[in-house]
């Protein structure tokens, strides 16, 4: 049954992509679908680590920002492909999350949510000030990979937008299904037992700390090929992918639909891509309303939404 | 003195009392560009912020009694962003001061000169820490403080109203944190996004000194601000700020009671 529930899930995904642009009525909308991807993405990585394992960080952006610049700086320094300079950034981001994790994973609640912030801060404070080498501020351009180009060249024609909107997708599908099996899996299951209590895991055998690292690890590469995905699209990246409000985005987001949840965070990620689209009051108002939405959801739906609202028409159909 | 102001931060683990930290100094300066007298403006502020973090605990951390502590933590995170949210909004963006307390020029003591404001921040940290020692040792309300941060419901169980001393310890570190605003905003600036780095370096401070120790606390401050002098100084004053997390990592690695700290246990 469960394994059932997996697969029409990923196949409502799938079909939820695949159907959406039906009802675009401009290309715009291909560009906001891919953000969602590309934030729901990173947003998977964090039902793994906040909503499997129960930890939490405020440093995730650090990984997306490793990712994003990976693509903008192997291609021109190392002269490697921008596609490969994606590979490079995940890889590079699980290794500095296996180093920074390793010591900052003792630390629990508020100590790792500021010890994680601080990670991401010296991430983004790299970025900022080595103008030499990332163009500092201002950002820097990012090599167009030549995806779309390949697909061209085998008959298959897609403008720039439709492509990254295609591709996004695909590999959120992909990001999602390997999430859904790491729950059902012994180590989806230990997460979950150290979530609910660190002393009963260990009491029972599982290695909590190596656990523990495992989701971060897992989270940050997540977070770093959601990073490289949009540096990729946008043909452009500034230091603030790295900063802490894309942080606090990222957690809003996951919090928001139901870190439990893969689809719901998904859900959290989209709603939270499409607000600022449709309010354009929202930029100004952006800390204000991530900070009342974090609140609120805490104390009113602590699963978050989508699970909240499951539960209530499982118990309204009895 | 910088580093004097990780004194009042320490030992205080919540992401919002960076905000209230920053509230403090930026309150006092719309008062004071308002037309108030300085002193006044600072008490307003002091007052304003201890009913916010009032208000903090009663609307936010009190409903969500008894829940995860991840959800605990995402809602201090919240509060912080939406304090800071607020504040944009009802202020603005820029980077304020208001004037020392006792004018900028700056006191020839021996070979060096300090600030007027530095010592009014040593008189501040100085008169803060001996009223807490004070207040937690020697009055009763103190001590039931002190009975409800080890047991909620053994210090209930004693007849301590655990309701008014939670919202007294909001009260408590709120002013407190506004007066660490107040005293070193004419030195340090303020703006709307300062809490956060606060709160980054209030807790580093906490782990080198050690954690629960006010002692060590008040070392690893002073460490801490050392240690950012002299990265100004030696690499760049760009990675100042980096020093806190660096000093967080290195404690971790290398001794994880921090300096002054006893070993800690869990209990089952």
């Amino acid at each position: 049954m469960r394994l059932s529930s997996k697969t029409i899930t990923l196949l409502g995904l799938a079909v939820v992509i695949a159907i959406a642009p039906v009802f675009f009525p401009s290309s715009f909308y291909y560009r906001v679908g891919s953000l969602i991807f590309v934030n729901g993405l990173a947003v998977t990585g964090l039902v793994i680590l906040i909503g499997y394992a129960g930890q939490i960080s405020l440093g995730h952006a650090g990984f997306a920002g490793i990712g994003a610049y990976a693509c903008a700086l192997a291609p021109v320094h190392l002269g490697l492909h921008p596609a490969l300079a994606a590979v490079l950034g995940a890889v590079l981001s699980g290794i500095i999350a296996w180093l920074v994790g390793r010591p900052i994973l003792r630390l629990k609640g508020y100590y790792l949510a500021v010890a994680s912030l601080g990670f991401g801060v010296l991430v983004s404070m790299v970025l900022a000030n080595e103008a030499a080498i990332t163009g500092g501020p201002d950002g820097m351009a990012v090599e167009d990979p030549g995806l779309r180009g390949a697909l061209k060249a085998i008959g298959i024609d897609l403008s720039n937008t439709e492509f990254w909107y295609a591709f996004s997708g695909l590999v959120l599908v992909i990001g999602a299904w390997l999430a859904l099996n790491l729950y059902h899996s012994p180590t989806g299951r230990a997460l979950r037992a150290l979530h609910g209590s660190e002393v009963a895991a260990r009491a029972v055998g599982i290695d909590v700390a190596g656990y523990k690292l495992k989701a971060f690890v897992i989270s940050a590469v997540y977070a770093s090929v959601s990073g490289s995905l949009l540096a990729l699209q946008n043909k452009f990246i500034t230091p603030d992918v790295a900063g802490f409000m894309h942080s606090i985005e990222m957690v809003t987001m996951t919090v928001l639909g139901g870190a439990g949840s893969v689809i719901g965070a998904i859900l959290g990620a989209a709603i939270l891509t499409i607000l600022p689209q449709i309010l354009t009051v929202f930029q100004e108002y952006e800390q204000l309303l991530l900070g009342l939405v974090m609140m609120l959801v805490m104390i009113f739906m602590r699963d978050g939404l989508l699970p909240s609202i499951a539960r209530r028409l499982r118990r309204g159909g009895e | 003195m910088p580093e004097l102001m990780q004194f009042f931060l320490s030992g205080i683990t919540d992401f919002a009392q960076g905000e209230f930290v920053m509230l403090g100094g930026m309150i006092t300066v719309f008062a004071f560009e308002a037309g108030l007298p300085l002193p006044l403006a600072a008490l307003i502020a002091i007052l304003g912020t201890a009913v916010i973090g009032v208000a903090l605990n009663r609307l936010a951390i009190e409903p969500a009694r008894g829940a995860p502590v991840v959800s605990l933590i995402i809602i201090t995170i919240g509060a912080s962003i939406f304090i800071r949210g607020v504040t944009q909004i009802v202020f603005d963006k820029q980077i304020h001061r208001f004037p020392a307390f006792s004018g900028d020029a700056p006191i020839a003591v021996g070979g060096a000169t300090i600030l007027p404001q530095s010592l009014w921040v040593i008189a501040g940290a100085l008169a803060v820490f001996i009223g807490l020692w004070l207040f937690f040792t020697r009055t009763l309300i103190g001590r039931a403080v002190l009975a409800t941060a080890n047991n909620r419901i053994a210090a209930q169980l004693v007849g301590i109203n655990t309701k008014f001393i939670m919202t007294l310890s909001f009260a408590m570190s709120a002013a407190i944190g506004a007066l660490a605003g107040v005293l070193v905003t004419p030195i340090t600036l303020t703006s709307y996004d300062i809490g956060i780095s606060l709160a980054l370096k209030g807790f580093a401070a906490a782990m080198l000194g050690g954690m629960g120790n006010p002692k060590g606390a008040l070392v690893g401050g002073l460490l801490l601000g050392i240690l950012e002098a002299m990265t100004a100084g030696y690499i760049s004053s760009q990675y100042k700020d980096a020093a806190a997390f660096v000093v967080i990592l290195a404690v971790l690695f290398a001794m994880p009671q921090g300096l002054f700290g006893r070993k800690q246990t869990d209990r089952v």
